[in-house]
């Protein structure tokens, strides 16, 4: 028969606290990409071209962040070359700026296998800078899978929405 | 980079700590734990022929505040293989036999005898033993003593010993398991009984965590967090509330379980191209690549042997479920029916392999004899992810979706037995059953 070492189990258990979790006051989560505060921290000299500001100034392509992907697909659609093209263009002009590349997916299947596929969106969009001239070092991309949905229905418009690529710049992550 | 994520402790001294804040924040009200955050269990089918048993009160029960009989009965019947003979308020005394007779007379099988005894320190002690009413033998006895709170451990305890008499199966009863829930922003990684109960939060924070993985030893978690904006893996170690980064590497770090000996961790990194599959110790050191491959190779899982890994690969064309020698060689590919096989998990024995299999549109537990190669269809359901066996093999918790909203449940792993864990207004997914306590 089993020797059942329950004291250690029970203090175990028993030590274990309350699962109250009150936000602690003060630290905020940043916000995501376009969020102006996280941009204003950013102060690097020798800024050239299109300023900082162009990044979060709506009347500015590069304040579009978000590249779309269509179902099972990790292709960039044609719509999306002024985008990619004014990115890597300022990836160029200012080598000192870097961007992290979130790929997601919309929520069918597999959490784990949908953040590979998130992977291969966001590098599909690295790939694509790269090739316009932006540094490697500039570069990180990443995967949230289907974690971060920017739409919840479950809708076909909906997925069309989650199946992306978002650009965030140094100070926005 | 400000990211508020909570680690709750479970020390006693930052226990206080953390109480003596709530006070000075005023915010006392809540501190009991989350009722709102208990599982709830219902059972949805259950076993053709189960097994007749009494489990009477126990002598002396009135004088605990809270039972423990209704505990083991609980268990017992929740586990879809036991059907509980009422013979009324009246205990059986441990100190006598019972009536194995008349017990049979009324439709037991088995009967358990149970007496609790004042100890001068306030404990009690439980002394119990169980009854074979057809061969009119004693199949087993034990005794342990227990603090009058701790009437649900002593319970699941004195369920695991008659689950295991009767089936000759390990209980699981006493296990815990952990999942995440989401309630609007804020995802909470908890640890629960495996009845759902006594739940706790071992993180809190303001991004999304997946992929928990228990240590052979259950003292730790792996898991994924997002907290910096990006998948990292983490382990925790419950009883501090101490988290170390064990892989953030440039790029995606996704995918942690553990090795049957718990040295090291089996992880996706997307460091070199495409998401592939590596290795490292515990401690983040000695990081080596498992397997190349040209598409996307992620969901690690040893075999309990230590000998295989099996996962998930595109690299046929459809994600399906292939293994490799953990020593490295050559990936076989494992099923073959279907363009949507994924989240390959071994049983306990190695026996069996649970995975989810896309059928007909809809995403479904199944599991795979990997003698006979047979694989059987588990659940009706259409959102199914994240398959986890109970230690002792017989149940898979996984994670689904009734109403929009996420829920935890378990099948038996012949498709019998099936349950549903809920939590009221919250989304709760990613489960895993964590190991039998030692």
């Amino acid at each position: 028969m089993k020797k059942l070492l329950l004291p250690a189990l029970l203090s175990a258990l028993l030590a274990a606290c309350s699962s109250t979790a009150t936000d602690t006051t003060g630290a905020k989560v940043e916000d995501r990409a376009g969020s102006g505060a996280g941009v204003a921290t950013v102060t690097a000299p020798g800024m050239s071209g299109s300023g900082i500001a162009a990044l979060t100034d709506p009347n500015n392509i590069l304040s579009k962040r978000s590249v779309y992907f269509d179902y099972d697909s990790f292709v960039i659609k044609s719509e999306a070359k002024p985008l990619i093209e004014a990115h890597a263009r300022f990836l160029v002009q200012n080598p000192q700026m870097k961007i992290l590349i979130q790929g997601n997916t919309d929520e069918r299947g597999s959490r784990e296998y949908n953040i590979a596929l998130g992977q291969k969106r966001a590098d599909a969009v690295r790939q694509a800078l790269s090739l316009l001239g932006a540094k490697e070092g500039q570069i990180e991309s990443v995967s949230l899978g289907e974690e971060k949905p920017r739409c919840t229905d479950a809708s076909e418009a909906c997925y069309a929405q989650n199946r992306r690529g978002d650009i965030l710049y140094s100070g926005e992550f | 980079m400000a990211i508020i994520v909570k680690t709750l402790v479970h020390h006693t001294m930052n226990r206080m700590l953390a109480i003596f804040r709530l006070l000075l924040a005023g915010v006392i009200a809540c501190a009991a734990f989350g009722a709102h955050a208990q599982l709830s269990i219902e059972i949805t089918g259950s076993g053709a022929s189960r097994f007749p048993v009494v489990i009477p009160v126990f002598e002396n029960e009135g004088s605990l505040p809270r039972g423990v009989s209704d505990v083991v009965r609980a268990d017992l019947e929740r586990s879809g293989l036991f059907s509980l003979v009422d013979i009324g308020p009246l205990p059986l005394p441990e100190s006598r036999v019972p009536d194995l007779a008349d017990m049979r007379a009324r439709g037991a099988d088995a009967v358990l005898s149970a007496s609790l005894l004042p100890q001068s320190d306030g404990r009690y002690e439980v002394r119990f033993r169980l009854f074979d009413t057809q061969k009119q033998v004693e199949l087993g006895a034990m005794s342990m003593r227990m603090a009058p709170a701790q009437n649900r451990l002593t319970g699941h305890r004195i369920a695991d010993f008659v689950y295991e008499k009767l089936t000759g199966l390990p209980g699981y009863f006493s296990t815990r398991i952990a999942y995440v829930v989401k309630s609007g922003a804020r995802y909470e990684l908890q640890i629960a009984d495996a009845d759902g109960m006594n739940a706790q939060a071992a993180l809190v924070s303001r991004e999304p965590i997946i992929s928990p993985s228990w240590s052979p030893d259950g003292q730790r978690l792996a898991y994924v967090s997002f907290e910096a904006k990006k998948p990292i893996v983490y382990i925790h170690t419950l009883a501090t509330g101490q988290r170390q980064v064990v892989a953030n590497f440039k790029g995606s770090n996704s995918a942690p379980t553990w090795s049957p000996d718990g040295t090291q961790l089996a992880v996706v990194l997307t460091k070199d191209g495409q998401s592939q599959l590596y290795a490292l110790n515990a401690d983040g050191s000695g990081v080596r690549r498992l397997a190349s491959s040209a598409g996307i190779d992620t969901e690690p899982a040893w075999s309990p042997d230590g000998q295989w890994i099996y996962f998930t690969s595109d690299r046929g064309g459809s994600p399906q479920i292939y293994r490799i020698p953990a020593t490295g060689g050559s990936a076989q590919r494992v099923t073959f029916d279907g363009n949507y096989n994924v989240t390959p998990r071994p049983s306990p024995d190695g026996k069996l392999l649970a995975f989810i299999t896309r059928n007909n549109g809809k995403f479904q537990v199944a599991v795979n004899d990997l003698n006979s190669r047979q694989t059987t269809i588990l659940t009706d359901s259409a959102r199914d992810e994240s398959p986890s066996f109970a230690p002792n093999g017989r149940m898979i918790l996984y994670a689904t979706e009734t109403g929009g909203r996420g829920v935890l449940a378990a099948v038996s792993s012949d498709g019998r037995v099936k349950q549903r864990l809920s939590v009221q207004a919250a989304d709760v997914r990613e489960p895993a059953w964590g190991p039998l306590q030692k």
